[in-house]
């Protein structure tokens, strides 16, 4: 027995920001000190404020401790460890009150989430099969193998109103429905671990956090639909998730909790991993299987739907890695605790991995139905800089930028598709009023029409087109009638590709032009970017009344586009100008602003 | 490991499993060693190590053992605390490894204050 258990984050964020060394400093730390029998060290996956890793949480009494060096080691073994004293300054301050916040559990980032699926992640250790039963692991599973027959899973599930996590939001038990239905005595459980979205990272924080979660949902989701074999489809710059997941299977076989007669039910169920090379449209549940057969992954029309024909032929379900984490929870602790959280079309919590210009950038679990403002300001933290909320994208790029006056949208599948964006994979980036609107449209469309995987013309070419546009008008070269021309691309896109990846590319274009209308109107009217943020579109000029003549912008200027006697007001050549800013960070006077 | 062969062999893995992350629960039955400067020099780990060898022989493991600094009491070190769900806390002092067994024995599993050891405890 252990009087003090001290978990270090081992996530991806934390991984690159050193915790590795913290770890290997604690061991020394803890053996100098001979507090090895009594401290146990015990490495988990991500606890979500990954901005502020590593992370170190020092359990009975829930201290936690953030950007945790490996220099910090030494005064937190013989301070906190040795002496009971806990050490002030690495302790979490909330962004705006600054109160130094102790406990990991009264952290306002933490205190506003409810955690499900992450119920594990960051709280054990995820290459333990032990730890994962000690909280109730696999009981999910033995419950659905002794108590239910497998349409009394399915109805479970369809009870609990878990729809799916990938994007599209189907009800996963009418999914499953589907494929028990479906004739033929081979059938396969699919997981969709293929995440791509730009700024998502959810799906690798499970499979690295809580492995054995994914891996039981499937074991259940293959029971229900008669299925005795499946894949975890996870893309291979994943490195951290491949390895757990496959530690996590090596421990569930050799449990017996996978393979024949598991459990003494006789239930026969393995598992195989899939390793993608990491192509955006592999997401797509037909490109995904073409790559698991080794064929290039590329869309396929549907129908055939996989239920009825999937992996080699034989009927398939595809769930991604956040709905099948669901699962155990759904079972074993019943659809009612499950339904209980959310509002009345989306159940249970939602995964997001917040990013952009907000203070606590991370993964974070809400309740369905929870408004996007207390993502932002209750769990985010508010603004980088005090600076103004513009925008947030949320569903990647296959979603859509909401404005400000949508920031009291409850986060459920369907206001927000109302809306005119996704709820995705869970992407959810925030942008300040520094960040220009048709060039975020820009960066997402390029994102997919590189990834396109150009099967079919109207998503090969579409979307090419229309990045030229916006290009163009980015550069200051838009035309009248641009905008009318990228939303008819863009529905026309929308309507006739292939797949998801190019019935959702226009998303980004179409939300912005639909609700920054302005924006794009005076990047082609005005030649201006109101964020300042299209340097094409920027002109430094030098205010002369502010100007003091101090020559400091002189000196600066890598280009030598200003001229001016000393103390006299100074002039920018703008044809040598190159906007790069560097007069403007040297003048004290604030003399030099964009026009 | 031996595979499990039933759904009874998963409870039990999992009652035992269950030992090994309580310290992680929170838990309000609370062992607190005084483990100042002054706690330390007067022998403190060894009786938090007694305290916790005693607690596994025992298989009590709803009970979590910290520490805490220096609280003014120096020259009554070693000081251990013991905060029962429920129960006012009480302070004892001057405590040896040998008096651990009856601190948990009678205190912690039985409930009766082991007074002669007592240096605070609340008015009854």
């Amino acid at each position: 027995m252990y009087r003090s258990h001290v978990l270090v984050c081992s996530g991806t964020g934390c991984t690159s920001s050193g915790c590795v060394e913290v770890q290997e400093n604690l061991e020394k730390e803890l053996s100098n000190n001979k507090l090895e029998n009594e401290v146990k060290l015990i490495q988990t996956g991500c606890h979500g404020l990954c901005e502020l890793g590593p992370i170190v949480i020092v359990y009975p009494e829930g201290t936690s401790y953030f950007r945790v060096e490996g220099k910090d080691v030494k005064e937190l073994v013989e301070e906190h460890l040795l002496k009971g004293r806990p050490v002030d300054r690495l302790m979490y301050k909330e962004p705006i009150s600054e109160e130094q916040v102790p406990y990991y559990n009264d952290i306002n980032f933490y205190k506003k989430q409810s955690r499900i699926v992450l119920r594990n992640c960051g709280y054990i250790d995820p290459e333990s099969i032990e730890e994962y039963i000690a909280r109730g692991g696999y009981d999910g599973l033995s419950r659905a193998l002794s108590e239910f027959s497998q349409d009394e899973v399915i109805e479970e599930v369809k009870e609990s109103g878990l729809r799916g996590r990938g994007g599209a939001g189907f009800p996963t038990g009418v999914k499953w429905g589907f494929a028990r239905q479906a004739p033929g005595d081979k059938k396969y459980i699919i997981c969709n671990a293929d995440e791509g979205d730009p700024g998502a990272f959810m799906d690798r924080s499970i499979l690295e956090g809580d492995p054995h979660s994914v891996i039981e949902g499937m074991a259940i989701g293959g029971y229900a639909i008669g299925a005795d074999e499946g894949y975890i489809y996870v893309r291979a710059e994943y490195p951290l998730a491949i390895k757990r997941l496959r530690k996590a299977l090596e421990a569930a076989e050799g449990l017996g909790l996978l393979g024949e007669n598991i459990l003494g039910t006789g239930f026969n169920f393995k598992l195989k991993i899939k390793e993608g090379a990491g192509a955006f449209v592999c997401g797509e549940e037909t490109a995904l299987m073409a790559s698991i057969e080794g064929n290039r992954g590329m869309p396929r029309p549907r129908p055939p739907f996989p239920a009825q024909k999937g992996l080699w032929g034989k009927p398939s379900n595809i769930n991604n890695v956040e709905t099948l984490a669901c699962v155990p929870v759904i079972l074993s602790e019943g659809a009612g605790s499950f339904n209980s959280v959310g509002t009345e079309n989306s159940k249970g919590t939602k995964v997001f991995a917040l990013t952009g210009k907000i203070n606590n950038t991370g993964l974070v679990e809400v309740p369905m139905g929870i408004k996007i403002k207390d993502i932002i300001y209750t769990i985010g933290g508010g603004i980088q800089e005090d600076k103004a909320f513009k925008a947030v994208q949320i569903g990647g790029p296959s979603g859509g930028c909401l404005p400000e006056d949508k920031i009291d949208l409850p986060v459920d599948y369907d206001s927000l598709t109302q809306a005119g964006a996704i709820m995705g994979s869970g992407g959810l980036v925030v942008m300040d009023e520094e960040t220009c609107i048709v060039d975020v449209a820009r960066f997402f469309l390029k994102f997919t029409q590189t990834e396109s995987c150009g099967k079919c013309t109207p998503c090969r070419e579409g979307t090419k087109r229309m990045l030229e546009i916006l290009e163009r008008i980015t550069q200051g070269e838009g035309k009248e009638g641009d905008v009318e021309l990228l939303e008819e691309l863009g529905s026309m896109v929308k309507e006739t590709s292939l797949c998801g990846l190019g019935q959702t590319a226009p998303n980004p274009v179409l939300s912005t032009t639909k609700h920054f209308r302005d924006e794009y109107n005076a990047h082609i009217l005005d030649r201006r970017c109101p964020a300042g943020a299209c340097s094409d579109l920027l002109i430094y000029k030098i205010l002369e009344d502010k100007c003091k003549g101090c020559t400091k912008c002189v000196k600066a200027c890598p280009q030598d586009a200003i001229t001016g006697e000393k103390k006299e007001v100074h002039v920018i050549d703008q044809d040598k100008c190159i906007k790069c800013g560097a007069c403007v960070d040297q003048c004290k006077f604030e003399a030099i602003v964009l026009g | 490991m031996d595979k499990l062969k039933s759904l009874d062999d998963l409870k039990n893995l999992r009652e035992e499993a269950r030992k090994t992350t309580t310290t992680r629960q929170s838990t309000e039955n609370l062992i607190i060693v005084g483990m100042g400067t002054c706690g330390i020099s007067a022998g403190a780990r060894d009786v938090m190590n007694t305290i916790l060898e005693e607690l596994n022989k025992r298989d009590l493991s709803d009970v979590n053992v910290t520490q805490t600094g220096c609280i003014g009491m120096c020259e009554k070190e070693v000081l251990v605390d013991v905060k029962l769900k429920g129960k006012e806390r009480v302070s004892y002092g001057r405590v040896t490894p040998q008096d651990v067994s009856r601190i948990i024995a009678n205190h912690v599993i039985n409930g009766q204050i082991v007074e002669d050891l007592v240096v605070g405890k609340p008015e009854s």
